[in-house]
């Protein structure tokens, strides 16, 4: 086989490609700018241990289906931690949207990187929702039949059923995990890819 | 060829000064040895609320007057469920955003008919009731004009109902079979007869809550247990959770609409409210693409704090 058949491969052109944007020191970095010094950077690597917390939380809670909470000791206990993980996870997610907006974080060519974090905050406020709603208990029973009347109101609800247990799981267990971590994903490698974003540019410096 | 233009909104300044060095392995498990052990006191010293679901057997059991009101408002058609129109049924318009009528162009999805789904099919589903199934064969039989009538005749006598020796007692009304299907349609509410039969309407398995969730909502039980729990809507509704718990805290824009002028006492408070919600979000999401929001960080200089060490060198 020849070198340019080789090169002419699928697989051969997607590995360059991959290697040629994130490099192996853009994955995994050694150093950082040193304008990299502020606690507001915190709130980026919380948000994604809460998001491992709650998944794995999540999956404890999975193994004995959606009632074993209700009657079990430890059971309840793990609910309490997905409960606070998923707490951790949006005062995290909310800190880090807000210091990433003041900080003007979609200069320099990050536009993809503010929406599709942007896009991952919505999705996880549906996850956390269809949570809520699939808790078969009386809080579900009160979310759901409130908030079957907006969605209801916007035509939506004749998809996407509240009250649906089954459907409300599958999507809290399924669907909107899968997209949360597609997302964040998909976001902390275009974090990698461009970098953190620099400091705005003084005047004198624009003027340069 | 002219250099292109600096845009302090759009462009970065390239970084041309030092770096220093960053473990982001260590850096991640801290975070997660840290977060971890944040979760493990919280649950540990707050746990998590977990008040038992509420079932029409429970609220027939505790208020059956109620269930018996509930029920009749269902056969007369004045429930919330039997009037709301879209997904449920055809009897409202719904509400509208402007001249969009957004749920009844949608039409209906999720067919519920109060008069059979809650009262007529759970009822002929209860064995060995030749009383019953007689009153049903009047029922069935009678002319729409007839069903109406007595009807009405029961619902104008439904706030005198009282509920005496386990029985619905309504005052002498001429309204055919009506008594007896709400009498025994509360005997088999308090049984939890009816639970079973709203949920299992559509075959033995099931996962589909929405037609006992329906009912119960359409009842005041429900609420007035929301109520004491600070759930309404003018509590901040749903956000919250039972106790003292953040619950959906991160929806508080959402809610806050529905607190003020002129959603708080609007018809189409909902449309409109997920409307707003909508360009707001999209707002969000576009906030790169769009002049004057995306000068905001930079007009505002909270940035400089958070880059404070990297301003004052």
């Amino acid at each position: 086989m020849s070198t340019t058949e080789i090169d002419r491969q699928w697989t051969t052109r997607l590995r360059k490609r991959v290697a040629g944007k994130l490099p192996p020191e853009k994955l995994l970095p050694d150093t950082q700018p040193a304008y990299v010094a502020s606690w507001i950077y915190v709130f980026g690597v919380t948000t994604l241990a809460a998001l491992s917390i709650v998944i794995a939380t999540g999956c404890i809670l999975a193994i004995r289906g959606p009632e074993w909470w209700h009657g079990s000791y430890i059971g309840h206990f793990v609910n309490s931690l997905h409960l606070w993980s998923v707490e951790i996870f949006f005062f995290a997610m909310i800190v880090h949207l807000w210091g990433k907006f003041f900080m003007g974080a979609w200069r320099g060519g990050r536009t993809m990187t503010w929406m599709t974090g942007c896009v991952t905050f919505f999705a996880s406020i549906l996850a956390g929702f269809t949570g809520y709603v699939s808790q078969t208990n009386f809080d579900s029973q009160w979310i759901s039949t409130q908030a079957k009347d907006g969605i209801n109101a916007t035509g939506g609800g004749a998809y996407f059923n509240v009250l649906n247990l089954g459907q409300m799981l599958m999507w809290h267990i399924v669907l909107l995990p899968i997209a949360a971590i597609a997302l964040t994903a998909i976001h902390v490698i275009l974090v990698r890819i461009k970098g953190v974003v620099p400091p705005y540019a003084e005047d004198s410096e624009i003027a340069q | 060829m002219s250099k292109k233009a600096f845009r302090p909104d759009v462009d970065a300044p390239e970084w041309k000064g030092g770096h220093a060095p960053y473990d982001i392995i260590k850096e991640g498990t801290i975070a997660i040895v840290v977060v971890g052990l944040l979760t493990i006191i919280l649950a540990t010293f707050f746990g998590s609320p977990d008040e038992h679901a509420v079932t029409v057997r429970t609220w027939s059991n505790a208020d059956p007057v109620d269930f018996a009101q509930t029920a009749i408002s269902e056969l007369n058609g004045t429930s919330t469920t039997a009037s709301y129109g879209a997904p449920y049924n055809t009897a409202g318009d719904g509400q509208q955003l402007g001249p969009l009528k957004l749920a009844k162009w949608v039409g209906v999805r999720i067919p519920v008919n109060t008069v059979n789904d809650f009262i007529i099919k759970p009822l002929k589903s209860l064995p060995n009731e030749p009383t019953l199934d007689q009153n049903l064969a009047t029922w069935t039989s009678a002319s729409s004009a007839q069903q109406t009538t007595w009807v009405n005749n029961y619902s104008k006598a439904a706030s005198k109902l009282t509920f005496s020796n386990g029985h619905v007692v309504v005052p002498s009304t001429n309204a055919g079979p009506v008594p007896v299907m709400i009498d025994d349609l509360t005997q088999m509410a308090r049984s939890g007869a009816l639970d079973q039969a709203l949920v299992t309407g559509g075959g033995y398995y099931a996962t589909d809550y929405t037609k006992p969730l329906l009912f119960l909502a359409d009842s005041g039980y429900l609420a007035n247990l929301a109520d004491k729990q600070h759930l309404t809507g003018s509590q901040w509704g749903m956000m919250n959770e039972t106790g003292q718990y953040p619950g959906q805290a991160w929806l508080w824009l959402y809610t806050f609409w529905y607190q003020v002028a002129p959603f708080n006492t609007s018809a189409n408070a909902d449309v409109q409210v997920w409307g707003l919600m909508m360009v707001l979000s999209v707002g969000l999401l576009l906030l790169p693409l769009i002049p004057g929001l995306r000068a905001i960080p930079r007009k505002v200089k909270v940035y400089r704090i958070i880059w404070r060490e990297h301003y004052r060198s």
